[in-house]
């Protein structure tokens, strides 16, 4: 089987609508999600969902981890739960083959040798103003219809994906640096993007600026 | 915890050339900004130390070139590799980082270097510059490494 066979098995198995509804619910969700939790937002039972959700984790979609939720221990706490979160890995596949992550890794390399920051980082702004739906009024719109998975903490925009995940790992300051430049240009005039990463996630959040 | 590697420290050195003095209007944000940045190290998981000038509170007063009036350094010393990570990628030090260019010219040469030492060693300057020397001369090796290519901690005795 060749690694794109591989890849189609492991999409295949989201066209099922429940269980495409349960990853993506479990992937945008900032925290891991117990079945019960899970089921009820996506609307179907406790077994459905349970059922669902162990298919996606042998598929290599999502991870599981097992946390007393009470708080309790030692013997009357009750069984441990099982916690679902995305796994770890990528799954792309392109018809047909592409490789746009290969040029971007190259381009990516001339630019951070080249010390042309700054030059990417207008380019950026530049491309995210330019975004039919820039400074619209619903920033969190706007950034989950770009994978971001943007989520609340307190009065906070978080980024829960970072859609540039591997060029950031390998050249943060470049692409950490362009990734905030186009927000920068993409959320409306009240809203300040800044540098703030989040673990495992986006290094930019939102927060709506002071009046004065 | 066992921590078996608990009496070996990563040490840091990264090097930059300032595009203007660092009076200079230029580098404004970035002298105004060392407080705040090295309080935020201080406190990080996983610091251990790092280089001061004879003020006492950051390294821009350090030359490690006597020729070279804009060439600043920076060394410290870390419990470990993802410590250093974490600081420098994943907290508010990326911030000044995607700024660098507004204040630092870009070096055609390695810049920066890391290697293994005994907990409770304090690198000086002229031993931090060999590193990112070896690091110019030979590529990456245990002796001098970056975080694209980390090398693990030494096991036993062998160190330095």
């Amino acid at each position: 089987m060749t690694d794109e066979d591989s890849t189609f098995d492991v999409l295949g198995l989201l066209s099922d609508p429940v269980r495409r509804r349960l990853y993506r619910h479990v992937a945008a969700a900032p925290e891991e999600v117990g079945r019960e939790a899970a089921a009820e937002a996506v609307g179907v039972s406790r077994s459905l969902a349970a059922f669902h959700l162990d298919k996606l984790v042998e598929a290599g979609l999502l991870a599981v981890s097992f946390r007393r939720l009470s708080g309790r221990a030692g013997p009357g706490a009750g069984r441990p739960a099982k916690l679902y979160r995305r796994a770890e890995g990528e799954h792309a596949v392109s018809l047909p083959p592409r490789s746009y992550d290969a040029a971007g890794r190259l381009l990516a390399e001339v630019l951070e040798n080249a010390g042309l920051d700054r030059e990417l980082q207008a380019a950026a702004r530049t491309a995210g103003a330019a975004q039919p739906d820039a400074r619209a009024d619903d920033v969190e719109a706007v950034l989950r219809d770009r994978g971001y998975e943007p989520f609340w903490d307190g009065e906070t925009l978080r980024l829960r994906n970072c859609p540039f995940h591997t060029l950031a790992t390998e050249f943060p300051a470049l692409i950490c640096g362009m990734n905030l430049a186009l927000i920068e240009g993409l959320a409306p005039e009240q809203w300040s993007p800044e540098m703030d990463p989040c673990p495992g996630g986006c290094c930019v959040a939102l927060s709506k600026k002071k009046s004065h | 915890m066992l921590c078996p590697m608990s009496d070996t420290h990563l040490a840091q050195v990264n090097i930059g050339r300032i595009v203007a003095p660092l009076d200079s209007p230029e580098l404004a944000d970035f002298v105004a900004q060392q407080p705040e940045i090295n309080a935020l190290a201080d406190r990080s998981p996983g610091f251990v130390w790092r280089l001061v000038d004879d003020g006492g509170k950051d390294a821009t007063g350090i030359r490690p070139d006597g020729n070279d009036a804009l060439l600043l350094i920076n060394c410290s010393v870390w419990e470990s590799v993802e410590a250093l990570r974490n600081f420098t990628y994943h907290s508010d030090h990326l911030r000044l980082l995607g700024r660098r260019r507004e204040w630092f010219r870009r070096m055609g040469e390695a810049h920066q270097a890391m290697w293994w030492i005994p907990a409770g060693h304090r690198p000086t300057v002229a031993e931090a510059m060999e590193r990112v020397r070896m690091l110019r001369e030979h590529g990456p090796g245990p002796q001098a490494f970056t975080f694209r290519e980390p090398y693990p901690a030494p096991t036993g005795a062998a160190q330095l």
